[in-house]
């Protein structure tokens, strides 16, 4: 840096006051120039983008995007995020379209058997299965027992086959059981959750166990009508196999006693069960997309 | 006291003409032969054809929406990002290796801003002349003459700059495409704005800026000279013999010959002043060695040529070192490498160069990434056994589809399933996605706590691949 002198400023050539004066320092140059810059992008801007409010409406600006909306129609906007978005959905979707084809042209099998389709559903599936099944069956489909049944086992509540996982998705479910607090008085029901727990090597008391069994395929109860005489479940109804270590109801891997195991048995056999449902996707989703989670959520548990 | 805008310190140099002379010589050539090398190689590289199963047939193609690389036979993949920080640290160290022998030899023979800087200035030169024709068109006031060759020159360059642009922007795609596309309107945005900005730079710097990138923008030839030694090779003049007692004088009468001039006490320098008319950075190399010289040589090449034409020896500017300079008995200059820093230098470039070399040669012809699944981490089947689920993602790198076997080490053979996928064929430059299920009895789940899962490519046995995996069974925590 050179050495500063003290120098003589110019002044603007007023006077007040009689020796009241201005010095005269000007702004530096680049910084009137980058100025008059920022004025014109301001109205590069203004011309491209929306800007000003008019009335009750604004400046469009000569920048617009089109997109289709969600009844085929094609809309265009001056320029905005949310149109911008939609525009780039369009356009994921027209990249995305010769695998959906694909999908609706080839069977389950067919798909499950070609590595590049089988890649597909497994990315597609995971994110149209996140969007949609996760709030209940969770992120991974593991499910919540007492809640949502465990899509990742090999227990198939109403069939694990292609068929029936998509008739489960297109049409959805209903789970019901009655509440046999009103038809059984409380000794009873501990006989029958004692028969239940001793059908899957549960901890149990053999005496309650085999009253518990007259009961289940007597009148009185009438257990057996949907379970099965065998107590493995019936599909068509979707009445659950109640012979093997997985629960869906009774929340009995959490309960850390015997005697609490048998309680959560017996809290389900007394209050009877309305809560399974699952609703219908077949409006919500479209048929490839619901060809597609049909073959993930198969995969999910190995299928039948 | 405040002090006017015009005392302070200026920030800005305002650029002072340059008008090289065009000089024939040894590092002339030499410069020459690097300048039609590098164009060749680089003007054209875009345009060799080599076939390729499932690329267009380019030998060169940085394939960015294929997320790959294209390099003759070689494709590099975006795990292959260690090359590239081989390769820049080989090109640090092999700057550092050179600078400490021969100086700033990148910067006078090989920098990509001297190069196009010296096709500029060839340029001028072919329209305008040589420096006295150009001197006296730079003075005289615009006319059709000025308008025509100014304009010329500058048009030329515009074009030179243009195609130095596009041919950039040709290595990242079809190239014969490519231009068909510019052309017609239809090549991507950035395909344009690519090539605007490098024809504006390469316009500005190679023929506006010009030494001013290397004086004030460019970092290198600052901290380059800070690897200097005093028996590093360096453009110097001879001030012992150029000066000698009574400094340098031009060739009169009485003073033309080296006998009458030793007698007199003048130095071998004549004062033509050719060395400073050639340099492409306007420097008197007669001053000393200076921060701005690029080493080019040219100014050897000019005073070479006038020793010649006096039938004075050779070498009054020449290659050599500070030291051998100014030691009272001056030895013929030669490279000095026997340095602790020179021989490590040298040490890390074979090691690095071998390295990368090894690196590309054993490459593997596929990427695989094994992961357990996590949500949920294991689930308990109907009859008490214990599953664990996997994703393998099987990337094919080779130039054909090849077909992977995969299979499992340390669980029985039965407990794996792959769908259908126990074999999978991939195709050249895909990826492939397995999920692969494993279920144990609790018994043997509690005694497994991991397992491999092998993958073979079909017919190469030698690139077997095997990677370690968890077992999770309920209740045991890691």
């Amino acid at each position: 840096m050179s050495e500063q002198k003290p120098q003589t400023v110019p002044t603007t050539g007023h006077v007040w006051d009689g020796d009241l004066q201005e010095y005269n320092n000007p702004l530096p140059v680049w910084w009137v120039y980058t100025f008059y810059a920022t004025v014109i992008f301001a109205l590069v801007y203004w011309t491209i983008y929306p800007s000003w409010p008019i009335g009750k409406g604004w400046i469009g600006g000569v920048s617009k995007i089109t997109y289709v909306n969600s009844e085929g129609e094609a809309k265009t906007h001056s320029w905005n995020t949310r149109a911008l978005l939609l525009a780039d959905l369009n356009k994921a979707a027209i990249a995305q379209k010769p695998y959906f084809d694909k999908v609706e042209a080839m069977s389950y099998e067919q798909i499950a058997k070609d590595p590049e389709m089988s890649g597909f559903i497994l990315s597609a599936g995971k994110s149209l299965f996140a969007d949609n099944c996760a709030p209940c069956h969770q992120a991974g489909g593991q499910g919540m027992v007492g809640f949502f049944p465990n899509l990742t086992d090999d227990d198939w509540q109403y069939g694990g086959s292609y068929e029936k996982v998509h008739e489960t998705l297109m049409g959805g479910r209903r789970g019901y059981m009655p509440a046999f607090s009103e038809v059984l008085n409380g000794e009873q029901i501990d006989q029958l959750a004692n028969y239940v727990a001793s059908l899957s090597g549960g901890d149990h008391d053999s005496a309650k166990a085999a009253a518990g069994n007259t009961l289940f395929h007597g009148e009185a109860a009438g257990c057996y009508v949907c379970h099965g005489g065998d107590a493995k479940g019936r599909q068509e109804l979707g009445a659950p196999n109640l012979t093997d270590n997985i629960w869906l109801w009774a929340n009995v891997p959490a309960a850390g006693s015997a005697e609490g195991k048998i309680a959560a048995i017996r809290g389900v056999i007394a209050s009877g069960l309305n809560k399974g449902v699952m609703p219908a996707w077949s409006a919500r989703l479209t048929p490839e997309q619901i060809k597609v989670l049909t073959v993930y959520v198969h995969e999910l548990g190995g299928g039948q | 006291m405040q002090t006017g805008q015009k005392d302070q310190s200026e920030l800005y140099q305002k650029r002072i003409p340059i008008f090289t002379r065009s000089v024939k010589g040894r590092f002339r050539r030499f410069k020459t032969s690097v300048l039609v090398l590098a164009y060749a190689m680089y003007f054209l590289l875009p345009w060799l054809p080599w076939q390729r199963l499932d690329a267009p047939a380019q030998a060169v193609l940085f394939d960015l929406p294929g997320r790959r690389f294209l390099i003759f036979g070689l494709t590099v993949y975006p795990q292959d990002v260690i090359w590239l920080a081989l390769l820049l640290f080989i090109a640090a160290i092999l700057l550092f290796f050179v600078t400490g022998l021969v100086g700033r030899a990148f910067c006078g023979y090989f920098c990509f801003q001297t190069l196009w800087t010296d096709f500029f200035i060839w340029i001028e030169h072919l329209v305008q002349g040589e420096r006295p024709a150009r001197m006296r068109l730079h003075r005289q006031p615009w006319n059709s003459e000025k308008l025509v060759k100014v304009g010329g020159t500058h048009a030329l360059w515009m074009l030179a700059s243009f195609w130095t642009g596009l041919t950039f922007v040709a290595y990242f795609t079809y190239a014969p495409q490519l231009v068909l596309d510019f052309f017609s309107g239809q090549a991507a945005p950035a395909a344009y704005i690519t090539t605007g900005v490098l024809t504006l730079s390469t316009y500005v710097a190679a023929g506006l800026m010009r030494e001013q990138i290397c004086t004030y923008v460019c970092p290198y030839g600052r901290f380059q000279s800070v690897m200097y030694e005093p028996e590093t090779l360096a453009v110097h003049y001879d001030a012992r013999r150029g000066e000698a007692a009574h400094g340098r004088a031009p060739a009169r009468a009485g003073q033309r010959t080296l006998a009458e001039r030793h007698e007199k006490g003048l130095g071998d320098c004549v004062d033509c002043g050719l060395c400073v008319q050639v340099c492409p950075v306007g420097i008197d190399i007669r001053e000393g060695l200076q921060y701005k010289c690029i080493s080019c040589g040219l100014c050897i090449d000019a005073c070479n040529n006038v020793m010649d034409s006096f039938s004075f020896p050779r070498g009054l500017i020449r290659y050599d070192s500070e030291k051998n300079l100014a030691s009272p008995v001056p030895a013929a200059p030669k490279v000095q490498w026997r340095s602790l820093k020179t021989i490590g230098y040298g040490l890390a470039l074979v090691l690095m160069a071998t390295y990368l070399a090894y690196s590309v040669a054993t490459r593997g012809s596929f990427e695989r990434a094994v992961n357990q699944i996590r949500q949920p981490l294991y689930v308990v089947l109907s009859n008490g056994d214990i599953r664990n689920r996997y994703q393998i993602r099987i990337t094919n790198k080779a130039a054909h589809d090849q077909t992977y076997v995969i299979s499992a080490r340390g669980i029985p053979a039965d407990a794996i399933d792959l769908g259908n996928f126990r074999e999978i064929t991939i195709k050249s430059g895909h990826s492939g996605l397995v999920q692969a299920s494993v279920r144990l009895p609790p018994t043997v789940a509690a005694q497994t706590q991991h397992f491999e899962l092998v993958i073979t490519p079909q017919g190469k046995p030698e690139e077997t691949r095997a990677e370690s995996v968890r077992f999770d069974v309920p209740g045991k925590r890691p």
